[in-house]
């Protein structure tokens, strides 16, 4: 018997044929592919004991409830509250992400301190010490009121912390950013007087007309209003929105009314007009000025010379008008997109003016006029002569915008430091290389920031905030809901970095600068300040998570002073030269505020909107064909500020002559995964001050668009 | 022609003659090579049948023996242990406190394992570190309460009649992947009978094309 090359061939097929008929081969593919998922550097949740805890979401002013999901104490998954008065179960795509602001790339994980134009880390003691010996020698020079505040918002006890940190510093510089709530603040104050704020009672209106409020896009509460709005169907509730583009609140609508960018406030007074002219308003408490207001609508604005300003046909005018005025409860809704930036006070009053006369104030379903939720109390802060001297002064400004427009114009240094809390002035103000280069002239700038973003990088002081799940807060909601809301964030896990409570970082630095200043923060930590101002509903508030201060229809309705509005305030119009007008679009899985959208958030963004790191800017087919601009081709975007390069999406939804661009993008810091990515379209537009109100009332600009 | 040409012709002549002269070994050349393939193939579809399994898992026994028939005889019902929270999450396995609550650190019966459970680890408050048999990926998601709630499925259907064991059968693991046998089921072919027999992504699917006519979405259980 000879083996031979053919017995090996046999043998190998043997074998061969052997394992492919054993079970073998299958179950070793099988096993393989589930051992590559177990790879030691695979990363594996840690299983363990569940539990859950609630606590108030403030990353918008929405102030929705939240449940966090733990395993073995360590926060894993947030969900809404069903418990939460505000949003009743519900959460928005940035509160669930809201677990990834913990480990963002660009957080601030301990004190830095800028030194020769780099950053370096230090510990509490000496950022406090730095921070106390700066400020100490400004009021050493007798000039306290050069030291400048910016707050996101001046509601909440940490804001009040800080502008009561400026009483005793002895400075009136305090500023807050535009938001939807100072804008009704504001508003209420000029038409119904001082202390009050307005709510809109969506959820039990039956016509609402939104003068381009982005009712599921970010406006207001947000997911109180997804609420409101999802349950407009079965209680034969009708939306119209006027909107220059078809924004998903248009689309969800039962009418859209297109109307030139910038105009909605001569529709509303048209509207107005209407109903005066046709005696269907209702003489409530009309005072001030109504005879002089009625003779500037009569003159100003007809129907017809309204169609000619806003592009509505004047026969619509009257129609909505009317369905307005014979609606059961109807309600007017102020501030397009989020109603936080770009808005004028005319355009809120004459809106609010339009719920004034259809006798829509403090009714259901209507506006409701209501005092400011007056939660906290503080004790006087006590002041020393430098300090009564400097808060005489005069502000500088109205706001912050006109604050950066006289820093910029200013030789001479007039601010010499500066506290940033809860703000991105440096990215959410327009033309932010306008506000870096103030912020250059102010010798001392302080962060009191989360995160390394724009207005951190331009600081020279960050004392790091913890996150909203890592500190005690009281969260008001304050953004147009009909009911006030206090909700409690209580801390959800222990500071993941070495960051404080904004609020513990500022009782620290009051009692390092020693005098008054310490006194007026006697407190050990915020907390127990927090405890000691909230004393009247702290109870209630640390055992539900949320205290109710107001709720369902104000009894008394407010009385109305026209004497604004007669006075008939200039319209803004968007400023410099150019074919088209450039819009800023809120889009609601997109912040444009001061904390960036989170890497999951962006993630869910539309490639119509973001392709990869490029943006696209809407303009209706019939403008871009004229201009030989193809759908998802590059060009050329110019405004008098800046020009930049984007993609084109056709959008038959959007007016021609439009251009749109969203808001929230090109974001520039240290986080892959959100910055990079598109244009910020605030660096395209430059600042209009409104007269009066100080209010940054640029809602866009004139621009121009070419092929790239 | 030359010298060399020549030489050439004879050798591919001698090759030539050759294979003719060993046409009858050629044959029995064939014959031995089908015996090899089929030595070879019998070899290897048996050590892969057989001596595969054996080779893949490895045996570890439970901390200490677990009677469930005599805890069932005690308390009734599985859920007295293995129970849903009150949220709807399943408890799974017991933990020390929860045994605590019947069990003290002196043995209650007289067996050796209880004697163990004692000493080791209630006298130590140490948790049993159990070996779970039906412990699936992290990758899937598995809600209890949706099945034994909301679908009224009984325990047995996938974890067999494991309440009437009176004794814990020895874990074995897959070298490989490190999870149970029992999750691709003791026949090595994955042929079942039962419907408890294996718990692969398979199973799951046919039950539910079964029960709701559509096997299911990825994003259900992979979460």
């Amino acid at each position: 018997m000879k083996v031979d090359r053919r017995s090996f061939l046999g043998l190998g097929l043997g074998a061969a044929a052997g394992v492919a008929v054993s079970p073998a081969l299958v179950k070793l593919t099988d096993d393989s592919s589930i051992w590559t998922q177990n790879w030691p550097w695979t990363p594996v949740p840690e299983d363990g004991e569940i539990t859950y805890d609630k606590s108030v979401c403030s990353l918008c002013p929405g102030c929705c409830g939240i449940s966090v999901r733990k395993i073995n104490g360590r926060p894993v998954k947030i969900e809404g509250d069903s418990d939460f008065p505000v949003n009743n179960g519900g959460a928005c795509l940035h509160g669930i992400a809201g677990l990834q602001y913990l480990y963002d790339p660009a957080r601030v994980k301990t004190p830095m301190r800028k030194k020769a134009g780099k950053f370096e880390a230090i510990s509490w003691d000496e950022a406090i010490d730095l921070a106390a010996q700066k400020l100490g020698d400004i009021r050493q020079n007798g000039a306290p009121e050069s030291l400048g505040l910016v707050t996101g918002t001046r509601e909440g006890s940490v804001s009040k912390l800080f502008n009561r940190f400026m009483d005793a510093f002895g400075s009136p510089n305090a500023y807050a950013m535009p938001s939807l709530e100072a804008n009704l603040a504001l508003t209420a104050q000029t038409l119904h007087g001082e202390g009050n704020t307005i709510g809109f009672d969506l959820e039990n209106s039956d016509f609402v007309l939104s003068f381009g409020a982005g009712i599921i896009e970010g406006w207001g509460s947000p997911v109180a209003c997804f609420k409101a709005n999802a349950s407009r169907k079965e209680r034969h509730a009708e939306l119209y929105q006027i909107d220059p583009r078809l924004s998903n609140t248009a689309a969800n609508a039962d009418r859209w009314i297109p109307i030139n960018p910038g105009t909605e406030a001569d529709l509303a007074l048209g509207l107005c007009s209407v109903l005066l002219q046709k005696n269907l308003f209702v003489p409530g408490q009309l005072t001030g000025g109504l005879n002089r207001f009625t003779a500037v609508l009569a003159s100003e604005y007809t129907p017809q010379k309204v169609e000619a300003i806003t592009g509505v046909k004047a026969a619509d005018i009257e129609k909505l008008a009317m369905a307005f005025a014979k609606a059961k409860m109807p309600v007017a809704v102020p501030g397009r997109g989020r109603g936080d930036q770009g808005q004028s006070l005319r355009e809120f009053a004459a809106v609010q003016t339009l719920n004034a006369l259809a006798g829509r104030l403090n009714k259901e379903g209507g506006a409701f006029v209501m005092p400011k939720a007056d939660y906290l109390t503080f004790s006087e802060a006590s002041m020393d002569e430098v300090a009564e001297t400097g808060a005489g002064k005069e502000k500088l400004a109205n706001s912050i915008d006109e604050l950066i427009e006289k820093l910029s114009a200013s030789a001479k240094p007039l601010v010499n430091a500066l506290l940033v809390y809860n703000a991105n002035p440096c990215y959410t103000l327009k033309t932010p290389e306008r506000v870096k280069e103030a912020f250059k002239k102010v010798d001392f700038v302080v962060s009191f920031s989360s995160f390394m973003d724009e207005t951190a990088l331009a600081s020279d002081l960050i004392l790091p905030a913890s996150t909203f799940l890592e500190r005690l807060e009281d969260v008001p909601s304050g953004a147009g809901l009909a009911k006030q809301v206090v909700g409690l964030a209580r801390t959800m896990v222990a500071p993941v970095f070495n960051t404080k409570n904004p609020g513990d970082a500022l009782i620290l630095l009051a009692q390092a600068m020693g005098g008054t200043i310490a006194e007026s923060f006697e407190w050990e930590t915020y907390d127990e300040a927090l405890e000691a101002a909230a004393e009247g509903i702290w109870d209630g508030l640390n055992e539900e998570g949320y205290a109710v201060i107001s709720q369902g229809t104000p009894m008394e309705s407010p009385a109305t002073d026209f004497a604004f509005m007669a006075s008939n305030p200039a319209p803004i119009r968007p400023g410099c030269e150019g074919e088209f007008i450039l819009m800023p679009i809120d889009n609601m899985r997109i912040s444009g505020s001061a904390v960036a959208s989170s890497p999951f958030a962006v993630k869910t963004v539309s490639d119509k909107v973001l392709s990869g790191t490029d943006v696209l800017v809407e303009i209706n087919p019939e403008t871009a064909r004229a201009k030989g601009l193809k759908d998802g081709g590059s060009a050329m975007l110019k405004t008098q500020v800046k020009s930049v390069k984007v993609k084109v999406n056709y959008n038959e939804g959007i007016m021609p002559g439009v251009i749109g661009m969203v808001r929230g993008l090109g974001h520039a810091f240290d986080n892959p995964y959100v910055a990079g990515k598109g244009v910020n379209v605030n660096d395209l537009i430059g600042p209009v001050i409104e007269p009066g109100s100080g209010l940054d009332a640029a809602f866009g600009i004139k621009a121009s668009i070419s092929k790239a | 022609m030359s010298e060399i040409e020549n030489k050439d012709e004879n050798g591919s002549m001698d090759g030539a003659e050759e294979c003719t002269a060993d046409g009858p070994k050629d044959d029995k050349g064939l014959g031995l090579g089908v015996i090899f393939f089929m030595v070879a193939f019998l070899i290897c579809f048996l050590s892969g049948w057989l001596l595969f399994p054996k080779l893949l898992y490895s045996k570890k026994e439970q901390p200490f023996n677990f009677d469930h028939a005599l805890h069932t005889a005690e308390t009734g019902d599985c859920e007295t242990c293995h129970y849903l929270r009150e949220d709807g999450t399943f408890a799974g396995l017991p933990n020390l406190e929860s045994c605590m609550e019947c069990h003290t650190d002196e043995p209650m019966g007289e067996t050796e394992d209880e004697a163990i459970f004692a000493q080791k680890y209630v006298a130590k408050e140490k948790e049993v570190p159990w070996l779970v048999y039906s412990k699936q990926p992290d990758c899937v998601y598995f809600s209890h309460a949706a099945h034994i709630t909301k679908a009224g499925m009984d325990c047995k259907t996938c974890h067999g009649p494991i309440g009437e064991s009176t004794s814990s059968r020895p874990y074995e693991e897959n070298r490989l992947t490190g999870y149970s046998r029992d999750i691709w089921g003791k026949n090595i072919w994955g042929i079942k009978t039962n419907s408890w027999d294996r718990m692969k992504m398979d199973d799951c699917a046919e039950c539910h094309k079964e029960e709701t006519g559509h096997q299911g979405y990825c994003f259900q259980c992979h979460k």
